[in-house]
């Protein structure tokens, strides 16, 4: 237990004291929520959908929960040639605490900067129903970037070079954010889009936190909670597997 | 100590490591001397339990390291060839983590990382980044966390790879030490021929995945008539020492120097 603790004070740790890199992160969130929100505000507003900007804020979260737990997990790539993955693979424990010690770091960071850029919409104009609202949207948060590191921990574990990486984000983490409704309403779309928006794990991760803090919602919190929670449990079990399976 | 028979890994049709059979002594200094590819790193990995052989017996203070891993992993400290401490990390907590991975109590374990932080110069610094540190500050400080759960054995892949001559001198002085007072016994890869010369006790030439030769420095000298190592070497391999064609490692391997910037 006390090899996944001092795993998981790493990912912790490192996340706090670098401070340009939390800041340098702040970036895509806040252009999106400044330009897309302002900018597309109007437009929303129009088509009788109310405020963009309440809308897309969760969505923008979900981005950022989404963007950090992937990267914390396909650092592991870099990490297995370079750095310090080989001094926890040769140690005397078995490897699912290690495992289980980097993604729930990675989980933790993502949840934290997820917080970050939710305060960050607060003062952009976001309004949530009412404090009592924000539980249940950290606990969609939590479960989405439990969802994502696994997911990270999958890759990671599996890409043999940095090539991989180039094509993990533009065929998977930019499709799983522009499917996931983070920015648009799910009801009435098209239906090969529809189909795939409802495979995509970010989609109940968004919707979850909508529902809980702006009381709109497409499947229901519950609903969503339980897909994360399934998606999560088998991207586990996927990770800790891929993971046993590195040779360095 | 180490007791190696037979030895074989392939992989696919490519065979790395060729029927190699040696034996490390109880507190010597063992050298492998070869140039890029020949099959030290691969050896090193199957005595660390990284990777499993394809044939052979391989024997580690009485134990196997396939079947009790994690108890022959309690008994050998390494550094690797690629730098494997975290750069966002003070030393000082490089050295505790290790200390919990191998499950040295608390007490102990901060005693000994005092103790080995002063031996190795670093004491001072224990508070500061690593990615602060110079490249030979960052090799003392694997090594000093390769020696903090006690070890038996301490493997050093091509340790000195891409440091100056003063920061190998000083490192070798270090181990020496060690090797003298403790008696650990080291098990080192190197493709200078100068080192392996003055630190080992006995040097085995590997090449192509076979080893040519052992023996001291001197036995290998008065086996071939040559009179320097170099000379030996060339004797026994028929070529000087050599870079074998580069591998997606030493690709990656470029492309972290560049983006570090410092160097290993």
């Amino acid at each position: 237990m006390r090899v996944v603790y001092i795993l998981w004070l790493r990912e912790v740790k490192k996340y706090l004291r670098s401070r340009t890199q939390m800041i340098a992160s702040l970036g895509s969130p806040l252009m999106y929520l400044g330009v897309l929100g302002f900018g597309l505000g109007p437009v929303f507003r129009r088509a009788g959908e109310g405020d963009y900007l309440q809308f897309m804020a969760p969505g923008v979260v979900g981005m950022t929960v989404l963007f950090t737990s992937m990267f914390s997990g396909i650092a592991l790539l870099w990490d297995r040639q370079f750095g310090f993955l080989k001094e926890t693979l040769v140690a005397p424990v078995p490897r699912i605490w290690i495992m289980a010690g980097r993604t729930l770091g990675g989980a933790t960071v993502a949840t934290l900067q997820g917080l970050l850029i939710f305060a960050v919409s607060l003062v952009a104009g976001f309004r949530p129903l009412g404090f009592a609202a924000l539980p249940s949207a950290l606990f969609v948060m939590i479960l989405t970037a439990v969802v994502f590191s696994a997911l990270g921990t999958v890759l990671g574990s599996s890409l043999k070079d940095m090539q991989g990486f180039q094509l993990v984000m533009n065929f998977l983490v930019m499709p799983i954010f522009f499917l996931s409704g983070a920015l648009y309403p799910l009801a009435n779309l098209p239906k090969v889009l529809a189909a795939l928006t409802r495979i995509d794990p970010l989609t109940y991760g968004v919707d979850g936190m909508r529902g809980a803090l702006i009381g709109v919602t497409h499947f229901g919190v519950a609903l969503d909670v339980l897909a994360l929670a399934g998606v999560a449990a088998l991207l586990l079990c996927a990770g800790a597997w891929r993971f046993s399976k590195i040779e360095i | 100590m180490i007791r190696v028979e037979n030895l074989v890994k392939r992989f696919g049709d490519v065979t790395a490591v060729d029927d190699v059979s040696f034996e490390v002594r109880r507190g010597e200094v063992f050298a492998f001397l070869g140039p890029n590819g020949a099959g030290k790193t691969t050896t090193i990995k199957m005595l660390t339990t990284l990777l499993r052989p394809t044939g052979g017996r391989l024997e580690f203070d009485g134990l196997d390291p396939v079947a009790e891993r994690d108890e022959v992993r309690r008994r050998f400290g390494v550094v690797f060839q690629d730098p494997s401490l975290d750069q966002e990390l003070t030393a000082w907590e490089n050295m505790e983590i290790h200390g919990v991975l191998y499950g040295v109590p608390r007490r102990e374990r901060r005693e000994r990382a005092e103790e080995l932080l002063k031996l190795f110069e670093l004491w001072e610094r224990r508070g500061a980044l690593v990615k602060t540190f110079s490249g030979g500050m960052r090799r003392r400080l694997e090594i000093a966390r390769g020696l903090l759960h006690t070890p038996k054995v301490l493997f050093l892949d091509e340790p000195t790879l891409g440091l100056d001559p003063q920061s190998r001198n000083q490192m070798w002085a270090h181990v020496k030490k060690l090797n003298e007072s403790d008696g650990v016994t080291v098990f080192l890869t190197t493709h200078y021929m100068d080192e392996a010369e003055r630190v080992a006790d006995r040097i085995a030439i590997i090449d192509h995945g076979r080893i040519v030769a052992t023996g001291s420095a001197r036995e290998l000298k008065e086996q071939t008539g040559a009179d320097s190592l170099e000379g030996a070497f060339l004797a026994l391999t028929g070529t000087t020492i050599r870079d074998e064609a580069p591998t997606a490692a030493d690709g990656m391997r470029q492309m972290a120097r560049m983006w570090r910037g410092s160097g290993r």
